[in-house]
């Protein structure tokens, strides 16, 4: 069975139902999608197949049939993704522990979206948990992420 | 040896503190050195001159011995370290350090004291400075009650300052230049020629600790009181900050435990034949109370832990919610009296007159669910036990670990870790308990333990239900006579009960956040009721006052209504506390208190001194079709001083979405002795759609520095309450609210 993640192709022996956040998390030691609930209620383990947000605790490794992107592929401390600068001028994370899934969710989002509503942003982003309240942070950091990806001036 | 031979094993903060920026408090007398437990290992070339502070030829280390559970507690602790030592705060490490009594907590249990806090004669006084000599001499080192912050203020700014002037000191002694023409900034003694010697060259060298220290003037700091980056925001926004889950150590092996969650009921037998028989499955190993699976994949381990069928036993508390109501519902009895903190002027006469009111309030069990699963990663190599876990009692912790598994603290070492949430719940170690009997069982392999979600919720130790009965008289337009009774069961006694401990005399969390506040109604009771304990309960949030703060507002807000009074208006004429009347004028303002607001929406006050903290919030809602929904929040908090404004938000505004989610739409019930929520699709708090703008305001008017996390927590679910009565007329008593209106 071979996945790539972040663009390195991983040659693996599990079986097919182990869901794809364990594969990272355990098989291959990319800890920045979390694990939250496992059954697709939270959003921590957030990842990108093929563009899209998915939840990687309630998709079997089987059924991987694209490129993964993590949060360790959309930028790093170095080289930060626009959505990233974003979240880090607006301070948003608390505990941080949802922060990568929210960043990747909303990350898919906007790429769609790239000028989204108040409500918009609030149907998108209410699939993802944060028990610290950072919601209106998240809020904020969105409109700024998207007026950059936008091209806008600040 | 380069090590600094000639400090001696001794903190030098109790003998510095006395003599710094004038804060002549009691406990200072309190002289019994504690040992500086950085000078155990200390490598070559390596200083360690307060407890708090560690330099070698690499650079400076602030040890930030209070846990960050997302509030920010690491960046806050080495902010005031690094205000007075001089060191750029994005040059340095921080380290949790190791459990210590160096690193008591004297504000935790001050506050814990019934005495209110904004009580400030002398007997209240000087149980306070008792409180922080209790912290002393038994070496409480916690992260609770919002005290970070309050005990961290002075003490951590006089050992950067400490620091600062031995390094000074050093270098005086090494250039032969007078310590008092030497200054220093981002990490270096400057010399007057206009060269400078780095921290990490003078560590090396032979020093006395200087042990009088000046504090600087607010006027002179660089960062305290301006907004500051926090040094984890990066980490925590690429996905790189490692979190006790992401712990990994060569030869690892993945574990998760399954005990009854009929809690504390003990485990008949268990078959564990198809899960030894799973893939990747390396051992079951029973734990008291259920049992363990250890496998090469945490995955693996979670799903062979649900073949084990398990033959659980009876939980020692009624198996059913109605029971359990009972159980509290009865105990409003002279023979459950646990307090009368309050009692002013004659209530029961005051209740024959006037018009009277009454009527009975509930909350349910509340858990803390942070979004991290518990988890702890262990290794016990026959002597020596290794824990990596965050936690918030890291001294207890070890204390257990002694006292239950036989291992001696001396080979017990504890790594903190960032943790992806608390609320409270990381003031429990059972998890960790757990983890070592997996250890005891497997020695000489690394082994991380992870709870699934459903072990989580299910093995939670929820805040208390609780009952209040409450009844009130007014005359005139005014609040006349205030009673309320309030039976839950003990908090602190279940908490202390896992130390090995018992606890004495009243439980101030039952009544914590009503007896306790500033209004000087004329006859006015407050009556704790100690119910038998139920489930084993555990602080939340905000502790008592989260659901005190509910019937207390919730009521007073009933009898402001009944004597057409404005609420606003009458808690002003009631309150006799000047921080507090600021706090109050201030929401009034920000809210356009007294304004129209349209048709179908309201207004609802509260207002609570929790923590030390005066904080005021009104709630806006409308009443659409469809259900209630919160538009706005505003909160004017009074703290004293603001250590960091961005920081200080964030947590007040998580207060209160912590809050009116919990309000809305959550609770813990128990069905066959288990909990029935099970996972976040039936615990849900609050999501973006439904959360509404905060508007926070610090009010800096008080003399002491107060922390953030809790006492926005307090007054949220009761100004909500008194909003949906103001748009709607419906009076609700009980949380969670959607039992009797929808939220959209
Ligand atoms: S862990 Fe996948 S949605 Fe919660
Ligand atoms: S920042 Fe803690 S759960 Fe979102």
């Amino acid at each position: 069975m071979k996945i790539i993640v972040n663009g390195i192709e991983h040659t693996l022996s599990v079986e097919p139902e182990m869901p794809l956040l364990w594969v990272l998390r355990d098989e291959l030691g990319i800890t920045g999608p979390k694990y939250g609930c496992g059954i697709a209620q939270c959003g921590a383990c957030s990842v990108m197949i093929d563009g899209r947000a998915t939840r990687s605790c309630s998709v079997p490794i089987g059924q991987v049939d694209a490129p993964v992107t993590t949060i360790e592929g959309l930028g790093a401390p170095d080289a930060l993704h626009v959505v990233q600068e974003a979240w880090i001028a607006h301070q948003v994370a608390q505990c941080g522990y949802c922060q990568a899934g929210q960043i990747m969710a909303a990350t898919a989002f906007l790429a769609k979206t790239p000028d989204p509503t108040d409500d918009q942003i609030d149907a998108a982003m209410s699939a993802n948990l944060c028990r610290c309240g950072t919601y209106p942070r998240i809020r904020a950091a969105m409109k700024t992420a998207a007026a950059a990806l936008r091209g806008d001036a600040a | 040896m380069s090590r600094i031979g000639t400090i001696t094993r001794r903190t030098f903060m109790v003998g510095t503190a006395a003599i710094s920026g004038g804060i002549a408090l009691g406990f200072y007398a309190y002289k019994e050195p504690i040992d500086n437990p950085l000078l155990d290992g200390l490598g070559a070339g390596e200083a360690a001159i307060t407890p708090y502070v560690k330099i070698d030829q690499n650079g400076v280390t602030i040890i930030t011995p209070r846990a960050d559970s997302g509030q920010g507690a690491y960046s806050v602790q080495a902010a005031l370290v690094a205000e007075e030592l001089d060191v750029d705060l994005g040059a340095i490490t921080i380290d949790p350090g190791v459990p210590s009594a160096a690193y008591f907590n004297g504000k935790v249990i001050a506050e814990g004291l019934p005495f209110a806090s904004t009580d400030m004669g002398t007997l209240a006084k000087g149980a306070r400075s008792m409180g922080q000599v209790l912290g002393k001499i038994m070496g409480v080192q916690v992260t609770g009650g919002s005290s970070t912050v309050a005990d961290a203020y002075e003490k951590l700014r006089i050992a950067g300052a400490v620091a600062r002037e031995t390094l000074k000191q050093v270098a005086a002694d090494k250039t032969g230049l007078a310590a008092d023409v030497l200054r220093t900034q981002d990490g270096r003694v400057l010399l007057p020629d206009g060269t400078s010697i780095a921290y990490t060259a003078l560590a090396a060298s032979k020093v006395e600790p200087i042990s009088k220290v000046t504090l600087r003037d607010q006027s002179d700091w660089r960062y305290l009181t301006k907004s500051m980056q926090r040094i984890d925001m990066v980490q925590k926004s690429t996905g790189t900050l490692t979190y006790g889950i992401d712990l990994r150590f060569d030869g690892m092996v993945f574990a998760t435990v399954r005990t009854n969650p009929r809690l504390g009921g003990g485990v008949r037998g268990f078959d564990a034949i198809d899960a030894r028989a799973a893939r990747g499955v390396i051992d079951v190993i029973p734990v008291t109370g259920g049992a363990a699976v250890v496998a090469d994949n945490t995955w693996r381990a979670f799903r062979a832990a649900d073949m084990i069928e398990f033959d659980w036993g009876d939980a020692p508390y009624p198996h059913e919610q109605a029971d359990m109501w009972d159980t509290v519902s009865q105990s409003f009895t002279k023979a459950h009296q646990d307090s009368q903190f309050k009692d002013t002027g004659d209530v029961d006469a005051a209740l024959t007159t006037g018009e009277t009111l009454s009527a009975e309030y509930r909350i349910p069990y509340l858990g803390h669910a942070p979004l991290e699963p518990l988890n702890a990663v262990v290794k016990y190599d026959g002597t020596r036990l290794d824990v990596w876990t965050g936690t918030q009692i890291p001294l207890f912790m070890v204390g257990n670990i002694e006292r239950l598994h036989g291992i001696s603290a001396d080979n017990i070492h504890i790594q903190n870790q960032y943790m992806g949430g608390s609320f409270g719940r990381r003031l429990e170690d059972d998890y960790v308990q757990q983890a070592v009997e997996i250890a005891l069982s497997m020695p000489n392999v690394p082994i991380k333990m992870t709870w699934s979600r459903e072990e989580d919720m299910t093995h939670d130790f929820p805040r208390p239900m609780q009952i209040a009965r409450a009844s009130g008289a007014v005359e005139n337009g005014a609040v006349t006579a205030f009673d309320l009774a309030i039976a839950a069961a003990s908090t602190t006694a279940s908490q202390m009960s896992r130390i090995g401990q018992p606890a004495f005399g009243p439980d101030v969390a039952i009544v914590a956040g009503a007896w306790d506040q500033p209004l000087a109604i004329p006859n006015y009771r407050v009556t704790g009721y100690r119910a038998p304990a139920l489930v084993p309960v555990s602080s939340w949030r905000s502790v008592g006052a989260s659901g005190n703060a509910f019937f207390h507002n919730g009521f007073l807000d009933e009898l402001f209504h009944k004597a057409g009074a404005d609420p606003l208006e009458e808690l002003l004429r009631l309150c006799d506390h000047d921080l507090s009347r600021k706090v109050l004028q201030a929401v009034g303002e920000m809210s356009d208190w007294g304004t129209p607001l349209g048709a179908n929406r309201g207004r609802g006050i509260a207002f609570t001194v929790a923590f030390g903290v005066p904080t005021a919030e009104v709630v806006t809602v409308t009443n659409t079709p469809q259900g209630i929904k919160i538009d706005e929040v505003f909160v004017a908090a009074e703290v004293g001083k603001v250590i960091d404004p961005v920081n200080f938000q964030n947590q007040a505004e998580g207060g209160v979405i912590w809050a009116l989610g919990h309000a809305m739409n959550c609770e813990v019930t128990f069905a066959d002795g288990m909990a029935e929520q099970t996972n976040f699709h039936a615990y849900e708090a609050m999501r973006m759609y439904q959360t509404p703008k905060v508007t926070v305001r610090a009010l800096e008017n008080g003399p002491d520095v107060r922390g953030i996390g809790e006492p926005t927590v307090p007054p949220a679910a009761p100004a909500l309450a008194n909003a949906i009565y103001a748009a709607t007329g419906l009076r609700i008593r009980e949380m969670p609210m959607n039992k009797h209106i929808d939220f959209v």
